[in-house]
C-alpha cells in the first residue's frame, strides 16, 4: 500500500483506523454483550416465538397436507376474486400446474404459506406506522430516516442479530422478512394519505368528522390505490427474502435454490427460481388488478 | 350627488324605509386574518396601517382579512361579494372555524367560534352548520346519495332515516335518477349540485355556501335560488352566500357585504348599496344593476302633504319600482298610497319619480 503514496506522509495516506487490539476488544465485547442479553432474555423470547412457531407450522401443515386439487382450486378463485379477470386466472393456473408438474409443489406450498404470514403481519405493522408518521410531521422526521436505514441495509446483514436474538428456524426467517417488506407499506401508506385531497379533507372536518371517521370515510379510501401498491411491493419485497432467509432454516423453495447454489445444481436452480418467478407474477397482476378494480368508482361508465 | 338622483322631489320629504328589525345572527368584530408563520407578530403593525403589500414585501406575510366587523342577521339570508382573492372564502370558513382567526371573534349564538375546544368545534359542526363547498370537494368513492348523507353518517343518524331525507334533497336540486352514480359520472353543474344536497340533508341552521350556484346553468341556477328563497322563508335558515354576480347578490341577500382586498368596503341592504354606493369600487359593481327591480318603493316614498287625500291605488312598500310603474299605469293613475309593513299608509309616490328612480344610472350621479 505505501508503494502508492505519491510520497505523502503516512497519515495521510492510509484512511487512519483504530488500532487491530482495540476493534477486536470493542467486538468482542459488544458481541458477549449482546448474547449475554439474550440468554437472559431468552425464555420471554421463547415465550413469545412459540405461539408464532405453532401459528406458522399450522399453516404450513394446511397448505402442505390438504390434497392438492383443493388448494390449487382455491388458489385460483381467490386469483379470480381479486382480479375478475380471465387471463390472470388462466395465467395462474399454468404456473401452478407448472409447478407441481416439476414436483415442487410441496416446496412451493411452505413458501406459499410463509410469505403469506409475513405479508399479512407486514401490512398489520406497517398500515398503523405509515398512518401515525402521515398524521404527525414529527413521527414521518423520525420514521423516514430508520426506513432509509432499513431498506438500504443488506438483507444479509438484519439475518444476523435475528439469528443471535432467535436462533435458527422458521420465526427468525419469518421476523428477518416481515422486517425487510415492512417499509414499503409504511411509505406508502404514508404517502397516500398525505396525498389526498386537501378540499375533501376539509369538506370532512366541515361536517365535524372526528379524527377516525376521517380516517376510515376519506383518508383509507381515497388513498387505497397507494395502499394497494404498499401491499403489491411488500408481497414482493417477502418473496424475495424468503430466498435469503431460506440461510437461516426457512423452508421452500429458496432452500432448493440455496442447495442448487452451493452444490451447482443448474436444472434445480432454474427450476425453483422460475416456480419463485411464477408466484410471484401471479400475485403481482392478481393484487395490482384488485387496486384497479377499487377505483371503479374514477372511471367514467356509459349507462 | 343626492341632490341630483332625487331630482324633482324634495329631500326632505322623502321618509326613510321602514326596514324589519333583525336578530343577528352571526356577529363577527374585529376579525384579522394574517396567512404565514408567525401571524400573531404583525397584527400590530397591520392594525397601525400597515398594507397588503407591505406586509407581503417585508414580512412575506399574506394579509387575508383586516379589521372585519358585520353582524349577520339570523334567519336572514347574508350575501358576501367582492372580486376574486378579496378574501370570501376567508372569511367564510371562520364562521365554522376551518380556519381560525389570527384577531377578532366570530360569535354564534353568543359562543366564540375561536374558543371552541376541538370536541365543542366538532359538535357545533354537525349540528349548527352545513357547508356547500366553491369546487365540491364530493367524496369521490361514494355515490350521489352516499355523499348526501354523508354529514348525517357522522351524526351516527341509521341510514334507514337518512337516505329518505336524502333522496328528498336530491331530487329537489334536480338529480332524481343519478342516486347511484359517482361523483365523476356526473357534469360540473350536477356536481355542484350534489355539493348543494349533501348541505340541505344535514338540515343545520347555519348554511355556508361558497359560491354554490357558479357552476349552474342560468336557468337551473334561478331554480335554485328559489329552492334558498323557499328554504328561508319556511325555515328560517341562516345563510351566508358567497358570489361574484351582483343581480344573484341582489335577489338573495337581505343583506350584503362587500369585500375589497380583506377588508370591508361597504355593507347594507341591496338597496342601499344600489342607491348609496360609499366609493368607487362599489359603484363599479352597481352601475349595470336594473335598479327596477331592484329598487323598492320604501326607499323612495314622500310625505303625503295634508292637505290630500291618499290615492286610491294602495301597494305595498316592498314592490319593486318596475312593478310598481305597471301597476300605476294599469290604472292610469298618476300617483299610488304606498304601505307600511303593517299595511298603514305610510307615503305617496308619483309616476314620474318612479321612472325616474328606474331610468337614473350610477355614472349620472
Ligand atoms: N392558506 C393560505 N395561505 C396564504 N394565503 C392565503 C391562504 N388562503 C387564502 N390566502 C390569501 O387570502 C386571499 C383571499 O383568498 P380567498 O380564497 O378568501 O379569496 P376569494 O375571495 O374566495 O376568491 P375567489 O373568488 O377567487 O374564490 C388571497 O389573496 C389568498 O392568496
Ligand atoms: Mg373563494
Amino acid at each position: 500500500m505505501a508503494s502508492s503514496c505519491w510520497g505523502l506522509p503516512s497519515l495521510l495516506c492510509n484512511a487512519p483506523e483504530l488500532s487491530g487490539s482495540t476493534l477486536r476488544q470493542m467486538r468482542r465485547t459488544i458481541d458477549t454483550g449482546f448474547r449475554d442479553l439474550v440468554r437472559a432474555w431468552s425464555p420471554w423470547i421463547d415465550a413469545v416465538t412459540a405461539p408464532l412457531q405453532k401459528f406458522l407450522n399450522g399453516l404450513e401443515s394446511l397448505f402442505v397436507n390438504t390434497p392438492w386439487i383443493v388448494v390449487f382450486v382455491a388458489l385460483l378463485l381467490a386469483a379470480y376474486a381479486a382480479s375478475r379477470s380471465w387471463k390472470i386466472l388462466i395465467g395462474t393456473a399454468i404456473g401452478l400446474f407448472g409447478i407441481g408438474w416439476f414436483g415442487l409443489w410441496q416446496d412451493a406450498m411452505i413458501t406459499l404459506s410463509m410469505v403469506t404470514v409475513c405479508t399479512l403481519i407486514a401490512v398489520a405493522i406497517g398500515l398503523p406506522i405509515g398512518i401515525l408518521a402521515a398524521r404527525s410531521d414529527r413521527a414521518q422526521r423520525i420514521i423516514s430516516p430508520v426506513l432509509d436505514v432499513m431498506q438500504t441495509l443488506p438483507s444479509f446483514v438484519y439475518l444476523i442479530p435475528v439469528v443471535v436474538i432467535f436462533g435458527i428456524g422458521k420465526v427468525p426467517g419469518m421476523i428477518a422478512v416481515v422486517i425487510y417488506a415492512t417499509p414499503p407499506m409504511i411509505r406508502l401508506t404514508n404517502l397516500g394519505i398525505r396525498l389526498v385531497d386537501r378540499e375533501v379533507i376539509e369538506a370532512a372536518d366541515a361536517f365535524g368528522s372526528s379524527e377516525r371517521q376521517k380516517l376510515w370515510n376519506v383518508q383509507l379510501p381515497l388513498s387505497l390505490p397507494t395502499l394497494m401498491t404498499g401491499v403489491n411491493q411488500t408481497i414482493m419485497m417477502s418473496l424475495s427474502m424468503v430466498v435469503v432467509a431460506s440461510m437461516v432454516g426457512v423452508g421452500g423453495l429458496g432452500r432448493n435454490v440455496l442447495q442448487a447454489i452451493n452444490n451447482q445444481f443448474f436444472t434445480m436452480g432454474f427450476l425453483n427460481g422460475f416456480a419463485l418467478v411464477a408466484i410471484a407474477i401471479a400475485f403481482d397482476r392478481a393484487s395490482q388488478a384488485f387496486g384497479r378494480r377499487l377505483q371503479r368508482h374514477s372511471e367514467v361508465r356509459d349507462d | 350627488m343626492t341632490e341630483q338622483k332625487m331630482t324633482g322631489q324634495n329631500q326632505t320629504d322623502i321618509l326613510p324605509p321602514d326596514e324589519e328589525e333583525t336578530v343577528p345572527g352571526i356577529q363577527i368584530h374585529n376579525l384579522y386574518k394574517i396567512f404565514g408563520p408567525h401571524p400573531a407578530r404583525y397584527v400590530q403593525a397591520v392594525r397601525d396601517g400597515m398594507t397588503k403589500a407591505d406586509l407581503n414585501r417585508k414580512h412575506h406575510h399574506s394579509l387575508g382579512l383586516k379589521d372585519i366587523s358585520t353582524d349577520l342577521p339570523a334567519g336572514r339570508i347574508s350575501v358576501i361579494m367582492g372580486l376574486s382573492g378579496s378574501g370570501k372564502s376567508t372569511l367564510l370558513r371562520h364562521i365554522n372555524g376551518l380556519i381560525m382567526p389570527t384577531a377578532g371573534e366570530v360569535l354564534i349564538d353568543g359562543q366564540d367560534v375561536a374558543k371552541m375546544s376541538p370536541d365543542e368545534l366538532r359538535t357545533f359542526r354537525r349540528h349548527k352548520t352545513a357547508m356547500v363547498f366553491q369546487k365540491f370537494a364530493l367524496l369521490p368513492h361514494r355515490t350521489v346519495l352516499e355523499n348526501a348523507v354523508y354529514g348525517l353518517d357522522i351524526q351516527g343518524i341509521p341510514r334507514r332515516d337518512s337516505t329518505k331525507r336524502a333522496r328528498h334533497w336530491i331530487e329537489r336540486v334536480g338529480l332524481k335518477g343519478y342516486e347511484d352514480r359517482y361523483p365523476s359520472q356526473l357534469s360540473g353543474g350536477m356536481q355542484q349540485r350534489v355539493g348543494l344536497a349533501r348541505a340541505l340533508t344535514n338540515d343545520a341552521p347555519i348554511l355556508l355556501m361558497d359560491e354554490a350556484f357558479s357552476a349552474l346553468d342560468p336557468l337551473i341556477r334561478m331554480d335554485m335560488q328559489s329552492v334558498l328563497l323557499d328554504l328561508q322563508k319556511e325555515l328560517g335558515k341562516t345563510i351566508v352566500f358567497i358570489t361574484h354576480d351582483l343581480d344573484e347578490a341582489l335577489r338573495l341577500g337581505d343583506k350584503i357585504v362587500i369585500l375589497r382586498a380583506g377588508e370591508v368596503s361597504q355593507q347594507g341592504t341591496g338597496e342601499e348599496i344600489v342607491l348609496h354606493p360609499q366609493n368607487d369600487y362599489v359603484r363599479a359593481f352597481v352601475k349595470e344593476v336594473n335598479r327596477g327591480r331592484v329598487v323598492r318603493l320604501r326607499s323612495i316614498l314622500r310625505r303625503k302633504s295634508p292637505e290630500r287625500d291618499w290615492p286610491g291605488l294602495r301597494l305595498p312598500g316592498a314592490t319593486t319600482l318596475e312593478e310598481a310603474a305597471r301597476r300605476i299605469l294599469d290604472t292610469s293613475a298618476t300617483e299610488a298610497t304606498v304601505l307600511s309593513r303593517g299595511g298603514e299608509p305610510r307615503g305617496v309616490v308619483t309616476l314620474s319619480d318612479v321612472m325616474e328612480n328606474i331610468l337614473t344610472r350610477e355614472d349620472e350621479i
